[in-house]
């Protein structure tokens, strides 16, 4: 089964949320990340680090004014 | 994303960032203000200090337009792309010192990374030492940042937080177009409070129109593109991620061709503006400022721009800047044309001790 990592960056500024999402990552060659940040500029570089991995973002704008971001490989 | 967010935060949005620094910063010097210090965000920020009587060196004090204009071209560009967060609470007084430990540090080689690089651009040699101190800096920072060093979460704010900021700059905006005078002393000098320098750097400034409207231009794209001198650095190392790096690279060379073009492009490392050749304080100036401003999270730009788009934390770090500024005068830590000061060396050497410890103790309460 497909068990989903969730990684919550909200709160912390950059680079913090890209480390995280780096840590989690690792070793990882398939499956599904979750990324919780809550600043556009922790989006943009956790979708821009993920990206060039070779994972797949999509993004989603929470109600909260946070965003959530899926990886996927 | 839109198209245009897409671009400005790209390599080249950052090329084109950084060359519209490095075009508008020498212009400002041709325009009036000091030699190499078209836009320096610690200079800035000690005239600042100054103007508002926390220091008494009347040769450095005024309330500088671009401050205002930076941190106020940031919140429009944040209202305008609904980035206008609100938020506090990531150990805003550790950031508070750490600004007035960068400060120390900055003012100690005599400008922030922004006029380091200016400096570099315009010739001034003794710039090399200071931005090898500067990444020095940033690289004992990363240290800290692999071990898991965290200054913890912010939460979000109510909306009024965000507006204190740029209240205080419309506030500053006020006191550098009225400038008070309350009285004067016996020897007939003016008692404040608000002080302008009338000889030295403070005297020198562009108009007071243009200065602002390149601050707020400045602040403008820098709030869309993420612009930091600092992260540029951080990112290429810790993340082998260039982009904001090229945009600091474009800001040199636009500066370069700038400066040769107005005739301000003088190298050597004797007799340059607003600076001294004191080679190891150069360096050790900039390895404190560097490792203060990475354990916060950027470059004292990046800080204003982020106070203006709401982050409580940096405006906590700008505060803590001006009122290091204050500090670093009274106290003989700041240097001048003709070396450091009395206090320099030893509050650079007690500033990194300080920083490591900071960097070894702060880490995200377990179950945050």
């Amino acid at each position: 089964m497909d068990t989903m990592k969730t990684i919550d960056a909200r709160g912390l500024s950059c680079p913090q949320p890209v480390l995280m999402t780096q840590g989690a990552l690792k070793g990882l060659k398939t499956g599904t990340v979750e990324v919780l940040v809550d600043t556009s500029a922790s989006r943009e570089n956790v979708s821009r680090f993920a990206g060039k991995s070779g994972w797949t973002v999509t993004v989603e704008d929470r109600p909260d004014g946070s965003f959530r971001l899926l990886l996927k490989k | 994303m839109s198209a245009i967010s897409r671009f400005i935060t790209s390599r080249w949005g950052l090329i084109v960032v950084g060359a519209v620094i490095g075009v508008l910063a020498p212009v400002l010097v041709k325009l009036g203000n000091p030699g190499n210090m078209g836009i320096c965000m610690v200079c800035f920020d000690r005239d600042i200090a100054g103007a508002l009587g926390l220091h008494r060196a009347s040769v450095v004090q005024y309330i500088r337009p671009e401050i205002i204009g930076c941190l106020l071209g940031a919140l429009v560009a944040a209202l305008s792309f609904r980035e206008f967060k609100p938020r506090t609470g990531s150990a805003p007084l550790v950031r508070f010192f750490l600004g007035m430990l960068a400060v120390f540090g900055a003012l100690v080689f005599l400008g922030c990374p922004w006029r380091s690089y200016l400096r570099l651009s315009g010739g001034d040699w003794n710039a090399i030492p200071g931005i090898i101190g500067l990444v020095a800096g940033i690289g004992i920072g990363i240290l800290f940042l692999k071990a898991g060093f965290s200054l913890g979460r912010s939460r979000p704010a109510p909306k009024a937080m965000g507006w204190v900021m740029p209240v205080v700059m419309v506030i500053l905006l006020v006191m550098l177009i009225a400038a008070p005078q309350f009285g004067r002393d016996a020897n007939g000098n003016p008692t404040g409070p608000i002080f302008f320098s009338t000889t030295g750097p403070g005297s020198q400034h562009a108009p007071l129109i243009i200065a602002i409207v390149v601050g707020l231009v400045i602040g403008f794209l820098a709030q869309r593109s993420r612009f930091c001198t600092v992260g540029a650095v951080r990112d290429a190392i810790l993340l082998k991620d260039s982009r904001l790096l090229y945009g600091v690279l474009a800001l040199i060379v636009a500066a370069f061709f700038t400066n040769l073009t107005l005739g301000q492009f003088t190298p050597g490392f004797e007799k340059q503006p607003v600076a001294h050749t004191d080679t190891l304080w150069n360096f050790g100036g900039m390895v404190l400022a560097g490792l203060a401003f990475t354990l916060a999270g950027g470059c004292p730009g990046r800080q204003l721009f982020l106070a203006g788009e709401g982050d409580g934390d940096a405006a906590m770090f700008v505060s803590g800047m001006i009122v290091g500024a204050g500090f670093a005068h009274n106290f003989s830590i700041a240097s001048s044309t003709s070396g450091t000061g009395a206090f320099g060396p030893v509050t650079v050497i007690v500033g990194v001790v300080i920083c490591i410890i900071i960097g070894l103790t702060m880490r995200e309460p377990k179950g945050a």
